[in-house]
């Protein structure tokens, strides 16, 4: 079958695989990578990633970037985004991409504010006193 | 030759009449809009656990503390390791997958074969690793007492500097109550069963060993746990009404039962993403042997299975990072 052809470059064409299997144990190795470096920096839990940046520990933020990285590369290497035709990968990326963030937000918002409510807020909610 | 394959394909409703959107066969879009959507459900899910979490930030387990066993490694702290483990057999179950549907894009069927079954056995390993965390979660280690208010207190050595089982230094007294089970009773009734060690044993023991205290659930603003002074851990253990071993829907020994609820919940509907996707592997093997593909000319089944799969394997990524290591 020769109409499965793959696109055989990552990093934005920094790396190019000679075959199809090449690069699919190239990602692995990528893959694992990013993941011993998560699993080592939460071992050590660097104190100066321990500082805040917009409402999320610095550590947190890189665990969370790496994680959207190997999604990226799961997505588009092992599931094979990357050969789709770009009408399709829209169908697909757009929703979850649009939606996620959404709700995220919105609930994360919400929790923090609960949160400030018990913490504080609680006297002014008692009608009693006033 | 070509009227015949034609007539053929457009018989073949199910399939989608050889219709090919996108540029896709039918079942394999059918499988991308399936796994959006259920893409949605987990960050649902997980949205749900951060909006819990985020409501109760300065008093949420920590999950090095839960999460620190390793298989044949009695007693050894070891966070994450074993999940980091686990998180590397689905990935490399997700290689050996990829390599089987481009095997089987070479109509190369024993290789096909070899990959899958490696996934197979790659995808069981998992679930039996799941299923020993969930034995390791439900039978806990250290025990605590959860206190009037809901609080759980877990009790600390001031002099060791670590926390203590209280196993270690509840004082046993003969006890007359024993767990009531359904052959002895007058009608089938039974109770859950006692804790093995009671209340007034805890009591007793934290009464006489002056080394220990309590650790509360809020956190200080290093991220641990608050450690409370003898006098006040007195103080709050006088309300204290039970002794909370493990972890179950509705009381857990690591603190917030949110924190166990959203436990079994997520990993426990990801296992069971994972088993099924087994099950379907298994199929997909078989059906592999028996040569059904290969009289077929094309191996997309072997395709669309391996989408499920590197989902699963995906949403496992989300899991790991938002419930071991953020």
């Amino acid at each position: 079958m020769a109409k499965h052809e793959h696109k055989l470059e990552i990093f934005r064409g920094y790396l190019k695989f000679k075959s199809n299997v090449q690069k699919i144990w190239g990602v692995l190795i990528f893959l694992s990578i990013v993941t011993a470096i998560e699993v080592a920096l939460g071992i050590i839990k660097p104190p100066i990633l321990m500082n805040y940046f917009l409402g999320l520990k610095l550590i947190n933020w890189m665990f969370i970037i790496m994680t959207i990285i190997k999604a990226y590369y799961i997505t588009w290497d092992f599931m094979h985004v990357r050969d789709e035709k770009p009408f399709l990968k829209n169908t697909i990326i757009l929703p979850l991409l649009i939606l996620i963030p959404f709700l995220l937000f919105i609930l994360l918002w919400e929790g923090s504010y609960i949160f400030d409510v018990m913490l504080d807020g609680l006297k002014e909610w008692d009608f009693d006193i006033y | 030759m070509q009227a015949s394959s034609l007539t053929k394909t457009e018989n073949n409703s199910w399939g989608g009449g050889g219709a090919k959107p996108l540029d896709a066969a039918y079942g394999k879009l059918m499988m991308w809009f399936f796994i959006v959507s259920d893409a949605l459900t987990f960050s649902g899910f997980l949205v749900a656990y951060g909006f819990s979490r985020f409501k109760n930030i300065d008093s949420w387990p920590i999950a090095d503390e839960v999460f620190h066993h390793f298989p044949f490694l009695h007693g050894v702290d070891a966070p994450m390791y074993y999940v980091a483990l686990m998180t590397f057999i689905l990935i490399f179950s997700s290689v050996t997958m990829v390599l089987a549907v481009d095997a089987g894009h070479n109509n190369d069927k024993s290789r096909v074969a070899f990959y899958m079954l490696l996934t197979i056995i790659g995808g069981a390993v998992f679930v039996g690793s799941q299923a020993w965390e969930w034995k390791n979660f439900i039978k806990g280690e250290y025990g605590a007492i959860e206190i009037q208010n809901g609080e759980i207190l877990q009790f600390y050595d001031i002099k060791k500097d670590k926390r203590i089982p209280i196993d270690e230094f509840a004082i046993l007294q003969s006890q007359e109550r024993i767990t009531h089970d359904d052959n002895v009773g007058v009608w089938y009734q039974s109770e859950y069963k006692l804790p093995e060690i009671t209340l007034s044993e805890v009591m007793e023991g934290f009464k006489n060993n002056s080394a220990i205290t309590v650790r509360v659930e809020q956190l200080n603003d290093k991220g641990q746990k608050i450690i409370l002074s003898r006098e006040d851990a007195e103080d709050k253990l006088s309300s204290a009404t039970r002794v909370v071993k493990g972890a179950n829907l509705i009381r857990n020994e690591y603190g917030n039962p949110l924190f166990a609820d959203f436990f079994f919940f997520i990993t426990g509907f990801h296992g069971f993403h994972v088993f099924s996707g087994v099950i379907i592997n298994i199929i997909i093997f078989i059906n592999v042997l028996l040569g059904t593909y290969e009289r077929r000319g094309h191996y997309d089944m072997v395709e669309k299975v391996g989408l499920y799969w590197h989902f699963v394997d995906l949403v496992w990524v989300f899991v790991f990072t938002f419930f071991y290591l953020v």
